[in-house]
């Protein structure tokens, strides 16, 4: 229930903010908000009074142009004051609309996409050489599975028993101009990261729970990387925004803002 | 002058445990005595130079200062925008690597000729850029990399290149030298080139100044403005395009020193460099340069 209401709030706190700097990827940013959740909520060691504690788990977000959902989810969590959110995208903000560690609880500036995973696995290989206990997670779009960099990682993290490492995948199956169908099918893609030798896990992303069991599991896996498939619904939570490619760009009406932060109440 | 990284990269490796190699499935026969003596600092990521960079990136930012290696222009332009924002937007001790700058894989093909180097990689905030001319500089770089915090380039040739410093060499970050003083005319040059220079001068010019830009980023300044006061004529060489390269920055820099009137007034540079070309055929390196006309 408390998670419920805190994928609720971040939807929230994420509409209004790219209502009012009329911005975009509203729609990629809904559909990860049950990953960011459960991440930020009950699987990342991280500390937001101190956010670059040595010992921290590091999550990198590849497709940095969906930020304001984390944005927002850092916010919520007390990295730093919803008066600082609120500069996103103004003049000076360090808040850009794709995402930069220059914001606290940031670990890699992306807008690039294919760019986070091969940092990962370095970050991972790191932990490992240095005997540190700390996780590394990388949430990608399935879009930016187009990207080649991202299967140079895929086939680099298995060789070198990456299981500190773990790759979310946000499958909401629309990029950015058209379906995943339509423009790069991915589909097999359980089998494709089979094929390369990871461990893969296939999930309902706006399901709670099974977000939680899948990545307590991956805790489990040992000598090899692990992938959590999550399937997902673009727009997810706004009946007028779900699966349409154009909440890849749209910024809300004040009129679409307001219905759409009803049915985000009425959701939770 | 690989030969002088590699082994200066184990003496600065023995003491500083921070210090990674690298390599994109390249450096056989080169790297080994590294990969003998610190196998847990070493990594062969493969043919993914992308990957590699990002990785680099990624030990960076956990304290490691690594070194990417790789020939011409795999560890660049094949993965620049990991330099670009990886490495150098987030401020990271990522140094990359290039043999066989120029012509010096000249019989291999265009591919192998990397001569838009400098440019590429002296637009890049942050980042140091560096082509040693002889084993010497190629050393002293290799130790101020391994103790500099942030993006570094350097351009190296292959094997064999003869010193043109009688002894070791001691660097600043950007510090040019002088190779010899002289009067009138100063010929300046970059890289593994800068040999043709020494030879040229000898013979046809020995009263001529020769000095020596281990660095193309930062440019020695101090230097720049000191030699304007000495010499009216200077030329300046370079293995690489004559857009965006080593004389285009020497221009730069005397412009901006004369417009804040740092200098009373800009000499006159002959700029030798490729003029704006591609060779497609093969070629030993002195044969190259010839065609692109990087004579004196």
């Amino acid at each position: 229930m408390e998670l419920k209401q805190f994928a609720s709030d971040v939807r929230k706190t994420a509409l209004k903010l790219v209502f009012e700097k009329k911005a975009s990827h509203i729609g990629g940013a809904f559909s990860m908000v049950e990953l960011l959740t459960v991440l930020y909520n009950k699987i990342l060691l991280v500390n937001p009074s101190n956010p670059c504690n040595e010992n921290r788990d590091r999550f990198l977000l590849s497709k940095g142009h969906a930020c304001s959902s984390l944005y927002a989810t850092l916010a919520l969590r007390g990295f730093f004051t919803m008066e600082e959110l609120y500069t996103y995208t103004e003049n000076g903000s360090y808040f850009t609309s794709h995402i930069n560690h220059k914001v606290p609880g940031i670990e890699l500036s992306t807008g690039s996409l294919g760019h986070a995973l091969p940092v990962a696995c370095g970050l991972a290989l790191a932990a490992k050489k240095k005997n540190q206990t700390w996780q590394t997670y990388v949430m990608v779009s399935d879009g930016e599975l187009n990207e080649g960099s991202n299967w140079e990682s895929i086939l680099f993290a298995p060789q070198h028993k990456l299981d500190n490492l773990t790759l979310i995948v946000d499958y909401n199956k629309i990029q950015s101009m058209g379906t995943v169908a339509e423009v790069m099918e991915l589909h097999p893609l359980a089998d494709k990261f089979r094929a390369f030798r990871w461990e893969v896990f296939e999930i309902n992303g706006h399901n709670l729970d099974e977000i939680e069991t899948a990545f307590n599991a991956v805790k489990l896996i040992k000598d090899k990387p692990s992938v959590i498939i999550a399937n997902t619904i673009k727009g997810k939570g706004v009946d007028f925004m779900e699966e349409k490619l154009l909440w890849h760009y749209k910024s809300p009406s004040k009129e679409q803002l307001e219905e759409a932060l009803r049915q985000v109440a009425e959701e939770n | 002058m690989r030969t002088a990284f590699i082994n200066q990269l184990i003496v600065e490796a023995r003491q500083n445990k921070d210090i990674f190699l690298v390599v994109g499935d390249l450096g056989f026969s080169v790297v080994e005595p590294f990969i003998d003596e610190f196998p847990d600092r070493f990594l062969n990521a493969g043919v993914a130079e992308q990957n590699m960079t990002g990785i680099a990136a990624g030990l960076a930012m956990e304290g490691y200062n690594v070194f990417t290696y790789s020939i011409g222009n795999f560890p660049t332009m094949r993965t620049y925008e990991q330099i670009r924002y990886d490495v150098c937007y987030h401020n990271l001790s990522v140094k990359i690597v290039s043999v066989g700058g120029g012509y010096a894989y000249g019989p291999l093909g265009t591919s192998h000729h990397a001569t838009e180097d400098f440019g590429i990689m002296r637009v890049l905030p942050n980042m140091i850029v560096s082509a040693p001319s002889d084993p010497h500089e190629a050393k002293a770089i290799t130790t101020l990399f391994c103790n500099h915090q942030g993006p570094g380039y350097i351009r190296l040739g292959k094997a064999g290149e003869p010193n043109l410093h009688q002894q070791d060499v001691s660097l600043s970050l950007g510090q040019a030298l002088y190779i010899k003083e002289g009067q009138g005319n100063l010929y300046i040059g970059t890289g593994s080139i800068l040999k043709d220079v020494i030879t040229h001068v000898n013979a046809n010019d020995p009263s001529a100044g020769i000095a020596s830009f281990p660095f193309i980023k930062p440019l020695d300044q101090d230097f720049i403005a000191d030699a304007v006061r000495k010499y009216t004529n200077w030329i300046s060489i370079e293995e690489h395009q004559s857009n965006c390269g080593f004389g285009s920055a020497v221009l730069e820099s005397l412009n901006d020193l004369y417009n804040n009137q740092t200098i009373p007034n800009i000499p006159k540079l002959k700029r030798i460099a490729i003029p704006d070309k591609f060779i497609g055929y093969a070629g030993t390196q002195e044969f190259l340069r010839k065609e692109a006309g990087l004579i004196l």
